[in-house]
């Protein structure tokens, strides 16, 4: 079975429609990435997974279960959309972490409040939120950030705010953790500790999906790439016949600009 | 003076700061839910609501808060016969009170409105992703930066609510200045004396000081995130 299977998703905003008919499966462990250029729909389309946006059209399954179906009201204005959104984690571009948590307070708090909601909670309480505090202090430790648990997200440098983010991520233990651009908004001298996290998840077969502009690292690291031009799907497969023999023109075009500023 | 006048004026002039204060205290508790909910039908999306209360905030912000006193004081009287106010001290209390909270809800929602303005909305959907409600989302992870932000322009309003509570002595609110100025135009013996009117500035700066440092205070402990 699919963790993911994406089916005949669409999003409109007004007139203009950003994605068209995107479908595409992911098997659990897979690394996916997915480029493109500017505008062609990668961020709503990751926010349509995380049910950030609410797609027109389509329908999303995880492990064989219907989360959304733009088809069905009841799946499509579903009160449990909170519930649902836990199988996805998102990793934002501009960090977005909480500015009066600290770096371990910052991955914490989601599964503190989550907690409150377990039936044995109560009588539990202090087994659970050990169990979470030992599993924070666990992720910023493979983060690289033991020493900056007490930081504040102001004291830290970007590239360490985006791995504290991936550890709020990793904390509540999605099928699948999405990443937009992570490291866009980085200083260039800091990408390489962001995306060498990515790489050792990878490496441990995190299930992913990893929009960037960073090409040598979709080659490298992804099992799979997708590339979408103006909200469809353009060209998909292996990344290493992707890159090298791009089928589509549109592909071709795409990868000859990147190589030019390169 | 002598030592008995100046116990005279004393008396005088703390009486007239308790009702100062008084009405300082009151204008801050009704105003600040008051403020919170002309906040949120001005940001309401039913547009009637948004639009009324942009005319009232406007109305309200772009007159006189002396005028507004004497409209909410004397204008159900003399319109419709209509005398809420009751009379003496308590009913010019009640009247001034009413006077300004409003206008005092109009500034504070103007406010509040640029504290929930300021979170960007990628914290709400930080949290949302993460699983939270919308309640969580709001006490949890937007509140005390909201917090942070508005304080500093709430203390300049706060400031000024001390001094313009001096505008209630235009329906003849017995505080401090109007307890002052009567040792001018005289009264218990004493008449033509303008200290007792300069003295009150002293309450003033005294009140102002203290409120000053409480609230630079709580800004400073507020300091430790960005
Ligand atoms: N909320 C919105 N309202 C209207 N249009 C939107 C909205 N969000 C995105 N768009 C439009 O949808 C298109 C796709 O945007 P999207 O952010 O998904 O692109 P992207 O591939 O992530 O681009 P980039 O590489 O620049 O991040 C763009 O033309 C954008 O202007
Ligand atoms: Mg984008």
């Amino acid at each position: 079975m699919h963790i993911l299977e994406v089916q005949g998703i669409q999003k409109r905003f007004g007139a203009t429609e950003v994605l068209s008919d995107i479908s595409f499966t992911m098997e659990r462990g897979e690394a996916l990435s997915i480029i493109g250029s500017s505008g062609s729909g990668k961020t709503t389309l990751l926010r349509c997974l995380n049910f950030l946006e609410t797609p027109d059209a389509g329908r999303i399954l995880v492990n064989g279960e219907t989360l959304f179906d733009a088809a069905d009201a009841r799946k499509k204005r579903d009160r449990e959309i909170r519930k649902k959104r836990l199988h996805f984690g998102l990793v934002f571009q501009s960090f977005n972490l909480f500015p009066q948590y600290t770096a371990l307070e910052n991955v914490k708090l989601a599964g503190q409040l989550l907690a409150r909601e377990r039936p044995d909670y109560q009588n539990h309480k202090s087994e659970v939120l050990s169990e979470i505090d030992a599993k924070a202090h666990a992720l910023l430790k493979e983060m690289g950030l033991s020493n900056r648990e007490q930081s504040y997200p102001f004291q830290l440098s970007g590239g360490q705010c985006q791995r504290v983010a991936i550890a709020r991520a990793l904390a509540l233990e999605p099928d699948i953790l999405c990443f937009d651009e992570p490291t866009s908004a980085l200083d260039p001298e800091l990408t390489g500790e962001v995306l060498r996290v990515i790489r050792e998840l990878a490496d441990r077969n995190t299930t992913m999906i990893i929009v960037t502009h960073e090409m040598a690292f979709a080659r490298d690291v992804a099992d799979r790439v997708i590339f979408m031009d103006e909200g469809r799907i353009c060209e998909q497969g292996d990344p290493k016949e992707v890159f090298e023999h791009p089928r589509e023109e549109r592909t071709k075009q795409f990868l000859a600009r990147y190589r030019q500023e390169a | 003076m002598t030592g008995e006048q100046i116990k005279i004026v004393f008396d005088a002039l703390n009486l007239g700061f308790l009702q100062t204060l008084r009405l300082f205290f009151v204008t801050l508790i009704g105003a600040v839910p008051l403020g919170l909910l002309v906040m949120l039908g001005r940001m309401s999306r039913v547009k009637p609501l948004s639009l009324l209360m942009r005319a009232l905030i406007w109305i309200i912000r772009g007159s006189p808060l002396v005028i507004q006193l004497l409209i909410i004081y004397y204008v159900p009287g003399i319109a419709f016969n209509w005398h809420p106010w009751g009379g003496g001290e308590s009913g010019r209390f009640a009247a001034a009170s009413v006077a300004f909270i409003i206008n005092y809800a109009c500034y504070f929602s103007e406010i509040f409105r640029g504290g929930i303005q300021s979170i960007p909305r990628g914290q709400e959907e930080a949290g949302l992703v993460l699983g939270m409600t919308k309640r969580q989302i709001f006490f949890k992870v937007k509140l005390l930066p909201m917090f942070k932000a508005v304080l500093p322009p709430m203390s300049n309003e706060i400031i000024t609510l001390v001094k313009d509570t001096s505008l209630s002595r235009i329906i003849a609110l017995q505080e401090i200045i109007w307890a002052g100025q009567a040792f001018l135009k005289g009264t218990r013996g004493i008449s033509g004396n303008v200290l007792p009117l300069f003295f009150t500035g002293v309450y003033y700066l005294a009140f102002n000081g203290l409120l000053t440092i409480l609230l630079s205070r709580l800004e400073k402990k507020l300091d430790y995130f960005r």
